[in-house]
């Protein structure tokens, strides 16, 4: 028999209540329940960060965080970043300009780390923010591209960045 | 989906035990932060496993004073979280240090410090600075609390002392065992980040009032030997004597005496006595200085 819990959450600004199977990671949820496909199944053991979204404001690997454990929290998905006039919010468009998108895949979740970095308001050296995207891997970039992108937005908070959450409603099934 | 047998929630730690106890058995395994137990089930090692969670109680997060001012640090406290604490930063700033060197911010913002001791691996990188200061642990199970200090907490690679219905519900760390002392941690790795540490070495001292000598000086390692370890040669090498070079060398010689590492795909034997030997001195010279020392 499928095991089942009843949890209350926040998915990109909408409040949510649904059964998850207990054996769902938070992953499996956020695509197959709310087709949140900017969440990317990678390696699935916490190493690649293609997975990564924000928890109460602190960034998580969802593919070894069980869905069931999202009960009260708040979530965040790049989906949230869309504008009501669906422009790209700063650090996406930092991303387009500095060409720091090949494949795309390792993308959202590197996206999910520069809002923390930008959130969190400081101003980092480059090692620093090397060290704070060492979560992540990208078989196409080459990095560079995409520590000049995060540079870049986290400068453009300086002039001080929007804190867009759109209510995109997520799809149901 | 995870291949899970059953999950149940704790909803206290009285809750947790009572789980424990109704649902014991050799495929019940507590699940805190998830960074080891939700791998090896995706891996297959623990396949169809009962997980009895603690990941939702708050009243095992954070990191206290007690009223005798031992440090008392909550298992499922995030490394991220033990990093940023004010407590942490002021009285034992290098075990926020050292688990800031663990896997990656996602992976220090999921794993817990219980998780990571109760693993029993020998390169968990808080161990060694636990070991180094003394930590007591505190185990609660249904015939109440125990506490037992850390180096008998690990039995052998893999196995530390919990019956399978109790939890590890706090560490503790001793007003005189962080008082007036200065620590270093050094983890030797083939990658900066995302690498498990091929050596660890955490020392801290205690330097004379006039700064000249080493009044008291621990040493821990990981990886250089089944569990963390104390080196106490090391220790006596460096006790009571000048604070000085001559001390460091005789230290960091000293340690190839306590240490038992081995062969192993990621590194040599004999790669690790250099480490033991190297990071010792590193760490032991680094720690003087910061404690007010010239060497
Ligand atoms: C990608 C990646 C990189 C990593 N890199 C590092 C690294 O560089 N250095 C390092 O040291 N570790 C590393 N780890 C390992 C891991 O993050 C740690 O061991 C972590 O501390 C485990 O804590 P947890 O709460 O996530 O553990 P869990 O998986 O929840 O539990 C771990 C074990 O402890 C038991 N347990 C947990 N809490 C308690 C408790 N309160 N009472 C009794 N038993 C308990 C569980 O039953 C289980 O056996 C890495 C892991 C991943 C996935
Ligand atoms: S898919 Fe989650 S970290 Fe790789
Ligand atoms: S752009 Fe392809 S993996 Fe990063």
């Amino acid at each position: 028999m499928i095991q089942r819990k009843l949890i209350t959450c926040t998915i990109n600004g909408n409040k949510i209540q649904t059964m998850v199977d207990v054996r769902a990671s938070l992953t499996d949820m956020l695509r197959n329940d709310y087709r949140l496909t900017s969440v990317k199944k990678g390696c699935e053991v916490g190493e690649c960060g293609a997975c990564n979204v924000m928890i109460d404001g602190e960034c998580f690997n969802s593919c070894i965080y069980l869905a069931v454990w999202a009960d009260s929290k708040h979530i965040r998905t790049v989906e949230s970043l869309l504008g009501s006039a669906g422009e790209l919010h700063p650090i996406q468009q930092a991303f387009v300009d500095e060409g720091a998108v090949q494949c795309g895949y390792c993308t959202p979740g590197f996206i999910m780390t520069a809002l923390e970095i930008v959130q969190s308001g400081r101003q980092y050296t480059r090692d620093e923010l090397k060290k704070l995207l060492s979560g992540h891997l990208c078989r196409c970039t080459g990095y560079e591209n995409i520590v000049n992108a995060v540079e870049k937005a986290m400068k453009g908070t300086a002039q001080s960045i929007p804190e867009t959450i759109s209510r995109h409603r997520p799809a149901t099934r | 989906m995870y291949n899970m047998g059953a999950y149940y929630e704790a909803t206290s730690v009285a809750h947790a035990i009572s789980l424990l106890q109704r649902h014991s058995g050799p495929t019940t395994k507590i699940v805190a932060g998830g960074s080891d137990v939700l791998i090896q089930m995706r891996e297959g090692k623990l396949a169809g496993y009962t997980l009895v969670s603690i990941q939702r109680l708050d009243e095992l997060r954070g990191v206290y004073m007690d009223d005798d001012e031992t440090l008392r640090i909550l298992p499922v406290t995030s490394f991220s979280h033990i990093t940023k604490h004010p407590l942490i930063k002021e009285y034992i700033n290098v075990l926020g240090y050292a688990v800031d060197q663990i896997g990656s911010p996602q992976i220090r913002n999921i794993g817990t410090i219980g998780g990571n001791i109760c693993n029993g691996v020998t390169s968990a990188d808080s161990a060694s600075t636990l070991l180094a200061y003394d930590a007591v642990v505190e185990i609660t199970g249904p015939a109440g609390v125990r506490r037992l200090p850390i180096t008998d907490f690990y039995i052998k690679a893999g196995v530390v002392a919990l019956m399978p219905d109790e939890v590890l519900t706090a560490i503790l760390i001793p007003k005189e065992s962080y008082e007036n002392t200065h620590g270093h941690y050094i983890k030797y790795a083939m990658r900066n980040a995302m690498d498990i540490a091929t050596l660890g070495c955490s020392l801290n001292v205690r330097l004379s009032p006039d700064k000249r000598a080493v009044e008291r000086v621990r040493v821990g390692y990981g990886v250089a030997g089944p569990v963390p370890m104390r080196a106490k040669n090391a220790e006596e090498a460096g006790n009571g004597r000048p604070a000085s070079m001559d001390t460091v060398n005789r230290a960091a010689k000293a340690a190839l005496l306590d240490v038992n590492p081995r062969d192993s795909w990621r590194a040599s034997k004999a790669l690790r006595l250099h480490l033991a030997e190297e990071l010792c001195r590193r760490a032991f010279t680094m720690a003087i200085t910061r404690a007010g020392g010239s060497l």
